[in-house]
């Protein structure tokens, strides 16, 4: 066993030395591995995970949290690290390898990924917009703007919040409705073809110049996190937000609502089954430990996510306490105006006092002043995940703090290299797989054909420049961003448990590091990842059928404005959800079928040309 | 001589306009002295009720050039602790007559910043009820802001590209005349080894060396 290995290892060090030449590889392994956790760290762990933490009863959440982390995404991520590495090819090659007929896979994998691309980037752009405007003085979010014959303020913006007003009218220009196209928007087109041309220039040479800018993108992030933590935990209101945070609930445990949304959220934040991951392995050296790095990558990911939520809720905290004291200090002014009593005489402690002795002597004026209740809790309970979190939110706790703009230029600073090393993995797993494919001409330079890419990717975001752009993100996110993913990673454990065998698969492994993977692995891939899978798919599209689509729309005639209405979609926009989750995971099939229906003598072995299985290389 | 004496008592009893009785020529203020100043507020006392008749009087004779008003002319009342009260004002020529809101309320409008400073408050907490501040027009740059640091960043990163552009276009016009030079050797030595120029932009696999096709040069 043990010359058999060495023989085999020996012979393939040619194998090795030669196609090291052809692909480019890493400078160092701190490159690949800053790379993989730039990719799997994005926008969604500071504002998705924080969100259904709180949600879900704070402390307890991290179990189910955490159970999902060690049985599903561990041993996907594994999965996925050690074929890229073995096979040396992008998602499309990779699965052709192992089977012809899993082709699609690595077809659906390019889809999904080039489709997450596009509506991605739109997000980068708006952080680029906040970006931009974070260099004045005041925040132009801090105030409404004052109409024409200034004598007041607009009165969208005096009906809602400023900060909601700069969002979806300064920003977005957001139409009432998603049918209501409205026009394209040059300004978020300035900011969006800004985002694509810094990504252009990431991935002008591959690996060579991304490889350098991860080095800032994925460890920025986590300085501003620390500097947002000291400061957000000196801020009055910030150990409300935590404990509300952390406090466990521990009842929600039984609800399986909770655990379907932990098991997504790992599954989506770890980026497993877009190709990128598989991508970025291919170009180390065979005989990397890939074990040790997956185990890595999902757990600094998840701490990430538990790190992320700790400033996030202090500094909503903070704000809960401001909106609060905003709230007592407009009942104290409306008391002290119509009672006539001494300014600030009534004060945050005594103000309990003063309306209880005021209520029993003059009642009627008492309830006319119409008076707002104020409860903290309310406050803390008014969550927001995603661009809500973000942009309305955050931004609106940010005015608060002394320094607004610093904090304002770190946050969204912090966003964008999130964002932009996330966009690193969704678009190597488009480019690499063409590229491993030879459908580039020969006559086209890798940077001419990156930059075309760049620019389809460009002109097909600017659906989401338009008037009606923010919902048509929600609907690519909602419908893209989630069926299409759970499928491919379950046909990607379906491939390789059973067309490629797992004990052939952990041979390879052995091959590669020189140990076996032990038994909980093998217990993972062949039976409690993919029912897991296949457990949280059918609950997915259970709950999705249940609930009838609608969408939070921005509509300023709405008669309970400032609140949002919900509105059902269309029949044809909801059409095109359906295609959406549909269409990327039709490949699967496709290849499979048309690779069936090819006659037996035409059917070609599996292109081994730049790779070597290790029982290939001991035949003759 | 008794009419002379009604006629003498007419003048102050017309001159005490009540402000009571001219509510719709009249203007509630409101203070916020604490809450604006905090530790550094001041007593509302006579003296500042004074200032603040005198501040009135300064804005009706700068809205109203010809007429010369004067600290009599502002007639306050219905004082309370908030420290709120209604003020009337009154025509320097004819004490009786209350002047008319909106005048006022101009007079007042044109002279607030200088009304508010006088006593170190501000719009908000100076309240005129019914005399709506006048809100500074925004001042717009010629540039809006965020196009210049627009600007700065899409310079930046579009020098970044032409540079790297630039220098892989250099690299790889070298790397091809060095693949030619010792191309040219080989042919000129007559070796037999083969040609691996072509091959490293072949991305179809590894080249064997041992498949050279070394007759395809004729020796020298």
């Amino acid at each position: 066993m043990g010359e058999q290995d060495v023989s085999g290892r020996d012979g393939d060090k040619l194998e090795r030395a030669s196609s090291a030449g052809d692909r480019p590889k890493w400078d160092n392994k701190a490159q690949y591995l800053l790379t993989c956790i730039g990719f799997a760290v994005g926008v969604g762990n500071v504002w998705r995970f924080p969100y259904l933490c709180q949600i879900y009863g704070g402390g307890a959440f991290l179990i189910p949290y955490l159970i999902a982390l060690v049985f599903e995404g561990l041993p996907l991520l594994y999965l996925e690290l050690a074929i890229g590495q073995r096979l040396r090819l992008g998602s499309i090659g990779v699965w052709n390898s192992i089977s012809p007929y899993l082709g699609g896979v690595g077809v659906s994998s390019m889809m999904v990924s080039f489709l997450v691309s596009v509506f991605y980037n739109t997000l980068l752009a708006w952080v680029l917009w906040y970006f931009f405007h974070s260099f004045q003085d005041p925040l132009p979010w801090s105030q409404c703007p004052v109409n024409e014959n200034l004598t007041g303020y607009v009165e969208e913006c005096v009906k809602s919040t400023s900060v909601n007003y700069f969002w979806y009218r300064e920003t977005l220009n957001i139409s009432p409705n998603i049918e209501t196209n409205g026009s394209l928007h040059w300004w978020i087109i300035v900011c969006l073809g800004t985002a694509w041309l810094v990504v252009y220039i990431c991935f002008i040479r591959g690996i060579e110049t991304i490889g350098k800018a991860v080095y800032f993108t994925a460890t920025f992030p986590y300085l501003v996190l620390t500097i947002f933590l000291i400061r957000a935990l000196s801020l009055p209101g910030a150990t409300d937000g935590l404990i509300y945070l952390f406090t466990p609930k521990w009842e929600l445990l039984k609800n399986p609502q909770m655990w379907l949304d932990a098991s997504t959220q790992i599954f989506f934040s770890l980026s497993v089954a877009f190709g990128g991951l598989i991508a970025f392995s291919s170009y180390n050296p065979l005989d990397n430990d890939c074990e040790v790095d997956a185990v890595i990558v999902g757990c600094v990911n998840s701490a990430t996510s538990i790190y992320a939520s700790i400033p996030i809720f202090a500094i909503l905290g903070f704000k809960a306490t401001s909106n609060y004291n905003s709230c007592v200090e407009s009942n104290i002014l409306a008391l002290t105006n119509a009672f006539e009593i001494g300014d600030s005489n009534i004060t945050h402690t005594n103000y309990d006092d003063w309306f209880t002795y005021l209520n029993r002597t003059d009642p009627v004026t008492v309830s006319q002043l119409d008076l707002k209740e104020c409860d903290l809790q309310t406050f803390l309970d008014q969550s927001a995940s995603g661009t809500g979190l973000a942009f309305i939110v955050f931004t609106e706790a940010v005015i608060k703090m002394p320094g607004s703009q610093v904090w304002s230029v770190l946050f969204f600073v912090m966003l964008f290299s999130l964002g932009l090393s996330s966009m690193f993995g969704n678009l190597e797993g488009v480019l690499t797989p063409l590229l491993d494919l030879n459908m580039v001409p020969k006559w086209m330079p890798r940077e001419l054909f990156s930059a075309l890419i760049c620019l389809v990717c460009f002109l097909m975001a600017l659906i989401f420049t338009m008037g009606s752009g923010n919902y048509w993100l929600e609907i690519f996110n909602t419908y893209v961003g989630s069926v299409p993913f759970l499928v491919i990673a379950l046909f990607e454990l379906i491939g390789i448990v059973f067309f490629y065998g797992t004990e052939r698969f952990c041979k390879e492994i052995e091959f590669m590091t020189g140990r076996r993977p032990n038994l909980f692995w093998k217990v993972c891939w062949m039976g409690i990842s993919p029912l897991l899978l296949l457990v949280v798919f059918l609950a997915y599209i259970v709950v999705q059928v249940q609930t009838t689509p609608t969408y939070p729309a921005w509509n300023p005639d709405y008669v309970n404005f400032p609140r949002t209405e919900v509105q059902p979609y269309p029949d044809w926009v909801f059409a095109i959800c359906v295609l959406l989750a549909t269409v990327p995971v039709l490949p699967i099939p496709i290849v499979a079928l048309y690779r069936l229906t090819q006659p037996i003598t035409t059917r070609q072995p599996a292109n081994d040309n730049t790779t070597a299985f290790s029982e290939r290389q001991i035949r003759p | 001589m008794f009419p002379l004496l009604l006629l003498l008592c007419l003048p102050p009893a017309l001159a005490a306009v009540d402000c009571n009785t001219e509510y719709k020529n009249g203007y509630q203020v409101r203070l916020s002295i604490k809450t604006a100043l905090g530790d550094q507020a001041y007593d509302w006392n006579e003296s500042e009720m004074f200032l603040f008749r005198a501040t009135i009087a300064f804005a009706m004779r700068k809205f109203n050039k010809t007429e010369a008003y004067e600290v009599s002319n502002i007639v306050v009342c219905n004082q309370t602790p908030r420290v709120s009260f209604w003020f009337i004002v009154t025509s320097p020529e004819d004490p009786a007559q209350a002047i008319s809101k909106n005048i006022v309320e101009q007079a007042v409008r044109e002279s607030r910043n200088r009304i508010n400073n006088a006593f170190l408050l501000t719009d908000k907490s100076l309240e005129f009820l019914g005399i709506p501040p006048t809100l500074a027009a925004p001042i717009i740059p010629a540039t809006p802001p965020w196009l210049i640091v627009f600007g700065v960043v899409i310079g930046a990163v579009c020098a970044g590209i032409v540079a790297l552009l630039v220098t892989s276009f250099v690299k790889r016009r070298r790397e091809k005349k060095a693949k030619v030079v010792p191309e040219e050797e080989d042919q000129a030595k007559g070796t037999d080894k083969a040609v691996t120029g072509e091959t490293f932009e072949d991305r179809n696999g590894v080249y064997n060396l041992g498949f050279a096709d070394d007759d395809r040069f004729t020796q020298l």
